[in-house]
């Protein structure tokens, strides 16, 4: 329920990016979201919608990529990505896992921008 | 016209993180252990706390709490009955807690004067697993009125506790409460928990949890 106020946040963000490009329009603005940062895709774009509005993201795409729970797996000694949210456990050896290594991203990545050209 | 990508690789809560890592450092510096209360609406949260508070009042610790709620300040006068200072923090709308609200309730107090600080968070299973509040122990709270599976339902929640605490054991066998699956589903969300089995009204499992309290903080 507090997609608006990652929204908005978003919004600030980039409108502050903007400053560098003046005139510019704002085609896309890319996420990177992990499964456990508690966000949900539908939300984030329904409030998007509202909270562009007025702005230079106005009529902007948000793309949204999720990121997968990446775990340590000291037993197996590598990486290994988690079957489901409900199990914390290797997928191989069935160890249970603490650490995370990736899930909690919440991060612009970047933005597509139409730029001015600059009149001679 | 020409198009152009611009990296950001900005977190989009960056302004509450870094405003939590300063809280975070401040809270070091004093001393004090900060610790955020989290769970659904109804778990106990507040029972649990008071009774915590007055326990630690007992003892001659000094404790505090921030606790944290849509409207009213009803919790805060609940908690104040322990003989520990409280404040209350109304969110009126907004789900959750922010490292800002913390830093702005924290006002005139000195930290250095507290052994420990109690933030309550708004009862929600989702939001405030995303906002950091500077706190060393995150406490993830689960009744046993509220259903075994609730690790499971809302492991974006108890995958970030540091602690688990399961209230109102009191009532388990009225209630139906299957014991060995709140441990097993806790454990396959959070591996290794340390789980803390309570009672506010009878004062169940409270020394044990005193106990931990005592050994989590930092030496003076």
């Amino acid at each position: 329920m507090h997609e608006l106020s990652v929204v908005s946040s978003i919004v600030d963000s980039v409108t502050g990016t903007l400053t560098a490009y003046p005139g510019a329009r704002v085609k896309e603005v890319r996420l990177r979201v992990g499964a456990l940062a508690s966000v949900i895709e539908d939300s984030l774009q329904f409030c998007y919608g509202i909270a562009t509005e007025g702005t230079p993201l106005q009529g902007s795409a948000l793309i949204v990529k999720v990121l997968p729970v990446m775990m340590q797996c000291d037993k197996c000694a590598r990486e290994v990505e988690i079957a489901s949210l409900q199990s914390f456990r290797c997928p191989r050896c069935e160890e249970p896992l603490s650490e995370m290594r990736q899930g909690r991203e919440l991060e612009i990545d970047s933005i597509e921008i139409d730029e001015v050209e600059e009149k001679v | 016209m020409t198009t152009r990508i611009v990296e950001l690789r900005q977190g989009i809560l960056k302004k509450n993180d870094e405003l939590a890592r300063g809280l975070r450092e401040q809270f070091e510096a004093a001393g004090v252990l900060v610790l955020n209360l989290v769970s659904s609406p109804g778990t106990g949260k507040t029972e649990f706390l008071q009774r915590t508070l007055g326990e630690l009042v007992n003892c001659g610790s000094k404790a505090a709490a921030l606790v944290g709620d849509l409207e009213t300040d009803n919790d805060a006068r609940r908690l104040a009955a322990s003989g520990a200072p409280v404040r209350q923090i109304n969110t009126h709308g907004i789900c959750h807690l922010e490292a800002e609200m913390i830093s702005k309730h924290l006002e005139d107090w000195n930290l250095a004067d507290l052994d420990y600080l109690f933030i309550e968070n708004v009862g929600n299973l989702v939001c405030p697993s995303s906002y950091d509040l500077g706190e060393k122990i995150r406490v993830a709270l689960l009744s046993v009125t509220e259903g075994e599976d609730k690790p499971l339902k809302y492991p974006t929640l108890y995958n970030s506790a540091d602690v688990a605490v399961i209230t109102k054991i009191d009532i388990a066998d009225a209630v139906g409460f299957d014991r060995a699956a709140a441990l097993k589903n806790i454990n396959e969300i959070r591996p290794g928990v340390r789980i803390f089995e309570t009672s506010a009204k009878t004062g169940a499992g409270m020394t044990e949890w005193l106990a931990y309290l005592d050994q989590a903080r930092p030496a003076r």
